[in-house]
Parts: structure tokens; C-alpha cells; sequence
């Protein structure tokens, strides 16, 4: 099995915040983490590999910091990492970051699954998985919680609805994103550390991949951002006082129109 | 290209702090960008002097705009109903299609559902596409995108709307890839910019924390998934009228890579958090499994849902599906009760734009009391239950 992840650095949402007093968007130093659903996918690729053998290949579509994911990746046990990076990237939407994937994919040579994670939490679109798995001309399945078997050529899994959960037949190669229950990540060893340490990070530019320029980056995405704004604020709080009773009863006074 | 008027900057290093990505820093003076930069827009609005701009073109698709008419909603229909997003959408629809004043159509796609298109009338739509077919009985990503595709192809809408849910989410994007068109996500705002017609699209970004209007200026149709509950439908009217077509497509079209073997609704998981009014929403304060209980009891007092934060997912007091946050749903119901929550920010990105938040913690100090409308400081055991009577009082009332 050759697996592909695709994995985001993400700014840690923990560093950024909301100043209620200035209404805008407070940082404390700049850190960046691999994004929470990515490392899920990374788990369950490395779980298939250590089950059914073949190599776990890391990829990672970002400016040259983004390095240290794919570092992070290999210590959980991922065999190689590659930076897809070139400032002509710069400024992509998911059409154009799907584009440039799939172009990196193809240029790695043949893949038998790529795992993606649900959604990248910066910008929470989740459209980056499927916008690939179309790239690619491979059939997908959004949110699996569970691979339920996985052998000659095609796959069962479960994938999560709104509503419950469907059981899904498909053909390998394919791709799938994932979500959060489908496995406990490890945490890295001491030895995958050290290999993470000394591992060769391969970057891949626009022109290694073959990547025509009408579609990558700015010039590449067909939406475009007119603005950014802080959200209003949110309206008038009452802290309530008085006994747990007289609280309460306050409480009740004012959602009336819910009742 | 993000770039600095060197004559505007007064190398103030707002924009340095604001970067999530360390792609700005004050090098004498003035503003220096490196090739961290991601083009994400956060620092162009925080530049007070307005020193920074990013420049370059929209991708150029071809698409003759002119050609492109009409708003068009794509109803979701699964487990014999069509979801309650799918009317919020007409609701919005509705608007925009008056504003640009051409029609409102809707799609309907199923096994077995052409009854529904008389309710989307009802609701706003001026045209409904039916198709109807028994290989749309499952939800598949391939063939519901491809018959959507096909649709968008020979009709030429200039919006084309989803719920954000898990079908819409997931089937949408391959339809924008294969028309090359923009696809905004989980849209909270749309409006028609009135200099050209264009669909301003306004959605959250970096877990709310900053918002982005997004246009598409040369791809058409514009799409855009929408979250549910934000959007308000309009009252149901059984005497307006409107058109129905059945629409028969190649027998390829539903061709499938994909087989759906089985389809369970969940009994617990069966209310999505995402569809209701009311929340309650119970975290680790809760002690246990049973403490959920209390939960349950206040939801059905006020006819609404039981959510949860992860600390409380993972203990295994409640199943996934129920989780708000970051690496759960996001919610926006009108109501929501957040009991033993300390309201960490991944969980508050996921329910900060309820209408109205109430929270009882017992830590006076506890981050949730940040953005509730009403806070109770307290023991829950105490006055969850009190409540829960005291709402069932007024109600006997
Ligand atoms: C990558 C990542 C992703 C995450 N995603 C999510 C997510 O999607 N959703 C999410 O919710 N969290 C998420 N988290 C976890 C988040 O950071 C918090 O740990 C979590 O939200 C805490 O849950 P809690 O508020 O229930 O528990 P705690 O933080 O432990 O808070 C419990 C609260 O209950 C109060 N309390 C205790 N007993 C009582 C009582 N008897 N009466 C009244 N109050 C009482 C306490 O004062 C306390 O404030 C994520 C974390 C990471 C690192
Ligand atoms: N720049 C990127 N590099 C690698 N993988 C990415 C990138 N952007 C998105 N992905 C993958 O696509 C998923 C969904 O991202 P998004 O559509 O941005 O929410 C993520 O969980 C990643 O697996």
C-alpha cells in the first residue's frame, strides 16, 4: 500500500483570539501546529502501513515553515515528507490548493489511497479533500470514522452523517477524509524523533510539478477575498446575583420567548 | 502579492503581531513581507494607516458571465424528509433571486421524493427540478455530483446554494472543481453587491475571529455552501405557484465507483445538533455519565438537544456526533446552555454565534462568562434540576 497524507500547518487557535476590549484579533507569539484532524489521518495511514505494509508519504502544500509538519509526521511514523512550496502559491483558494495537490500526487507516482483530514481548521472549509479526489479522478468518501476492511483493491468503510452512519463499498485507489473518532494518534517516539531529526524533507516548486500558472495561487483561485473584518460583538451581558432561586427565577424572566 | 505602500507605513508592527504565519515583520521602519505569507487578508484590515493591499487578478475561467441566470437551492432529501436547511436557503434565496430579479429554483434529487417539490413552492421556489431516480436513494458523492454538475451545465444559474451539512459539504466541492467555478464554505451572510450583481459571500474564518467577504468575479455559477439555522424561512404559503420539471437524465450519469451498503440512523446521534433551535450543552462539570441526565431533562423541558464539549466526549459520557468545537460541529442555535463548560476557545468557535448564551459554572472566573448573555454562577447539581422545574412551572402557567 502506498498511502499519501495531506497534511496543513495551521496557526494554533489558541494563540489567536478576540480582544473584547479592542474587538480585534489579539495573538501571543506565533506558533503553528499540525491541523488537529490531519494528525488522525496520519495515525490511520500508519496503522494500514504496519498492518499490510508499503510506505506513508507526508505531503504538505505551504510556505517553507511548513517544514516542521512534515518533520512531526515522520515522527509518528511517516517514511518521507515532502514540501510542496514556491511563492507562486501563495494566496491559493481550495480550487487551486486542490489543483496543486493533485499535481504533487501525480508526480510522486502511483498511490493507492490518499487520506485527508476532515477540515483544516484555519479556514474550515473541508472542501480541499474532495476538491482533490476530483483532481485526481478517484472515487472518495467524506468523514470516515471507521475502516472496517481493506484488501484486494477496494475498501469498507463508515463514513458519519448527519444523521447516523452510512457503511460504503469502494475501489482502490480512492481517497477519504477523516474525522476525529476514527482513532487515538500516538504520540512521537524517542526513535521517530531522531529520524524526523535527520530526515530529508524533498520540495517540490510550481515547475516540478508540472503546475500550469493560470491555476495556482491568487491568479489560480476563483474566489476572492473584497474584505476582512472583526465579527460585531456580541450584545449586552447580565451576570445574575441574588440566592440560586431568585437567580433562577431571573433567568426564567428573560428566555420567556423560548418557553 | 501582499504589498506595502512604503510611503503610507509608519512601521506601528500591528500587522507582525496580527500574522498567524510570522510573514510580517518591521524592518527599519517599515513592513517587510517573507515567503510565509499565505495572502490570508488578516493584516490588511488591521493597518490603520491602510499601508497594506494585496494585489492580483481573480483566475480568468472563460465563463461568459452574462450567460449565467437565475438562483438556484439545492434541497437535501434523506430518510424520507427533505432537511430543515433546505427551506432557510429559499428564505435567502428568495431575496437575492428578487434583488437580481430573476427566478428561484430548487433542486430536489432522490428516490422517491417528487412530493416534496409542492413544499418548495410553498416556501419560495418559482421552479422546481425533480429527479427522481431509485440510484439516488443513497447519498453518493459521484452521482449526486454528477447530476448536479450536468443540471448547472445545460441550465446556467449564476448562485447555485447548499446546506453546509455533511452532504452538502462533501459533495459540493466536487461540482465547483468540475465547473472550475469558486466555492465558498459555511457562508453566515449573502447579499447581491449592487455597482455589478455580484454574490457577496460572508463566512468565518480562523474559528470566528475574523470574518471575509468573498466574491467570484470571472467563474460562474457562484456557489456557496450555507450554515444551517442562519438563514431565516419563510412562512410556508400552500396557495403560491410555480413550475415542476422532471428531469431525465443518461443512464451514465448514475454510473457509481461507490456502493452504499447500509444507511443506520443512530437513535442517540439522530438529532443533528445543527438543525435545532435550543441547546443544551453539558462539559466535564458534569462528573459523569449520569450527569448527563440533568442534561437531558432541561433539552426536553425545552424542546431542544443535547450537545457536549469534548472533554465530555471523550470521557465517553456522550458520542461524538454531539460534540460543538473546533474538531466537532459548529452550531448556531438561538438558545444555548452551556452547564460545567470553562468555555475553552476550541469549544466556544463552535457555538460563539448563538443567539442567546446562558452559562452556569461554578468558577466565577471561568472563560465562558466572556460571552454568555446570562451567567450563573453556581453548582449545577443545584440549579440545573431547579431550573428544569421552574421552566415546567411557567410553562403550566
Ligand atoms: C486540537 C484541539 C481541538 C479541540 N477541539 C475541541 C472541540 O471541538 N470541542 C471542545 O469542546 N473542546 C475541544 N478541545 C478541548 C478544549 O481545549 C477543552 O479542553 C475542552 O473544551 C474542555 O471541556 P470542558 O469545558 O467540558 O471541561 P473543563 O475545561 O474541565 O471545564 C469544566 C468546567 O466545569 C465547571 N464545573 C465543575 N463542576 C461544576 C459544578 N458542579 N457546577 C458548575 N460548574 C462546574 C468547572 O468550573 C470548569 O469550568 C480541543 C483541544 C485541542 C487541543
Ligand atoms: N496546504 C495544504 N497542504 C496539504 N494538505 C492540505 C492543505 N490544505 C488542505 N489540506 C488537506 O485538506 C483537508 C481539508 O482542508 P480544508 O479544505 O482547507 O478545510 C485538510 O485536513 C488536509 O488534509
Amino acid at each position: 500500500m502506498n498511502i499519501i497524507v495531506c497534511i496543513k500547518q495551521v496557526p494554533d487557535t489558541k494563540d489567536v483570539r478576540l480582544d473584547p476590549k479592542t474587538n480585534t484579533m489579539a495573538r501571543e507569539g506565533v506558533s503553528s501546529i499540525m491541523n488537529p484532524f490531519d494528525r488522525h489521518a496520519l495515525e490511520e495511514a500508519v496503522r494500514i502501513k504496519e498492518e499490510a505494509g508499503g510506505t506513508v508519504t507526508a505531503i504538505s502544500m505551504g510556505p517553507p515553515q511548513a517544514e516542521a509538519v512534515l518533520r512531526e509526521a515522520i515522527s509518528c511514523g511517516a517514511d518521507d515528507g515532502v514540501l510542496i512550496s514556491d511563492r507562486a502559491f501563495a494566496g491559493a483558494d481550495t480550487w487551486a490548493t486542490s489543483y496543486t495537490l493533485a499535481r504533487a500526487v501525480s508526480s510522486l507516482g502511483n498511490f493507492d489511497l490518499v487520506l485527508c483530514g476532515k477540515q483544516a481548521i484555519d479556514g474550515d472549509t473541508a472542501q480541499v479533500g474532495p476538491g482533490l479526489a476530483c483532481q485526481l479522478d478517484r472515487p472518495y468518501v467524506t468523514c470516515v470514522q471507521k475502516i472496517r476492511s481493506l484488501a484486494d483493491g477496494e475498501m469498507i468503510v463508515e463514513r458519519m452523517m448527519d444523521d447516523g452512519y452510512d457503511v460504503v463499498r469502494l475501489p482502490l485507489p480512492a481517497l477519504l477524509t477523516v474525522v476525529k473518532n476514527i482513532n487515538e494518534p500516538r504520540v512521537p517516539s524517542l526513535r521517530g524523533k531522531m529520524k524526523a531529526k535527520k530526515a530529508e524533507i524533498k520540495v517540490l516548486t510550481a515547475a516540478d510539478i508540472g503546475a500550469e500558472k493560470q491555476c495556482i495561487g491568487l491568479a489560480g483561485s476563483p474566489t476572492q477575498v473584497v474584505s476582512v473584518f472583526t465579527p460585531p460583538p456580541r450584545g449586552n451581558r447580565t451576570v445574575f446575583t441574588g440566592t440560586v432561586e431568585e437567580q433562577i427565577g431571573q433567568l426564567v424572566e428573560r428566555l420567556k420567548a423560548y418557553l | 502579492m501582499l504589498i506595502v505602500d512604503k510611503e503610507k507605513c509608519i512601521g506601528c508592527g500591528v500587522c507582525e503581531e496580527n500574522c498567524a504565519f510570522g510573514a510580517i515583520s518591521v524592518v527599519d521602519g517599515c513592513a517587510v513581507v517573507n515567503d510565509n505569507c499565505t495572502l490570508c487578508g488578516a493584516c490588511v484590515e488591521t493597518c490603520e494607516p491602510g499601508a497594506l493591499n494585496i494585489e492580483g487578478a481573480a483566475k480568468e475561467t472563460g465563463a461568459e458571465l452574462g450567460e449565467w441566470s437565475g438562483i438556484w437551492v439545492v434541497a437535501e432529501f434523506r430518510h424520507g424528509g427533505i432537511a430543515p436547511v433546505s427551506f432557510e436557503l429559499l428564505g435567502i434565496g428568495r431575496t437575492l433571486a428578487d434583488q437580481r430579479g430573476v427566478p428561484l429554483s430548487a433542486v430536489l434529487m432522490g428516490s422517491g421524493v417528487e412530493e416534496g417539490a409542492g413544499l418548495l413552492i410553498a416556501s419560495g421556489a418559482d421552479l422546481v427540478y425533480v429527479v427522481d431516480n431509485p440510484e439516488l436513494e443513497y447519498f453518493r458523492e459521484d452521482v449526486y455530483g454528477r447530476v448536479l454538475e450536468e443540471l448547472i451545465r445545460a441550465r446556467r444559474p449564476e448562485v447555485v446554494l447548499a446546506g453546509a451539512t455533511a452532504i452538502g459539504r462533501s459533495f459540493i466541492p466536487q461540482v465547483a472543481n468540475g465547473l472550475n467555478a469558486g466555492l465558498t464554505a459555511d457562508c453566515t451572510q449573502l447579499s447581491i453587491r449592487s455597482e455589478d450583481g455580484m454574490l457577496l459571500q460572508t463566512r468565518p474564518a480562523f474559528g470566528g475571529n475574523i470574518m471575509a467577504t468573498i466574491v467570484c468575479p470571472n467563474s460562474r455559477p457562484q456557489m456557496a455552501t450555507v450554515r444551517p439555522k442562519v438563514m431565516a424561512p419563510l412562512e410556508p404559503d400552500p396557495a403560491r405557484t410555480g413550475e415542476v420539471i422532471l428531469v431525465e437524465l443518461d443512464d451514465r450519469v448514475y454510473r457509481s465507483r461507490v456502493e452504499v451498503l447500509e444507511s443506520v440512523r443512530s437513535e442517540q446521534d439522530n438529532v443533528n445538533i445543527q438543525e435545532v433551535e435550543i441547546l443544551v450543552a453539558g462539559g466535564r462539570g458534569l462528573a459523569s455519565e449520569k450527569g448527563f441526565e440533568l442534561i437531558r431533562g432541561l433539552a426536553e423541558e425545552l424542546g431542544g438537544a443535547v450537545a457536549a464539549s469534548r472533554a465530555a466526549v471523550d470521557s465517553g459520557w456522550i458520542s461524538y456526533p454531539h460534540q460543538v468545537g473546533q474538531t466537532g460541529k459548529t452550531v448556531c442555535p438561538k438558545l444555548y446552555i452551556a452547564c460545567g463548560i470553562s468555555g475553552a476557545i476550541q469549544h466556544t468557535v463552535g457555538m460563539q454565534s448563538a443567539k442567546t448564551i446562558v452559562a452556569i459554572n461554578k468558577d466565577e472566573n471561568a472563560p465562558i462568562f466572556d460571552i454568555a448573555t446570562y451567567s450563573l454562577v453556581g453548582d449545577l447539581f443545584e440549579i440545573v434540576p431547579l431550573l428544569t422545574r421552574r421552566i415546567r412551572e411557567n410553562r403550566g402557567k
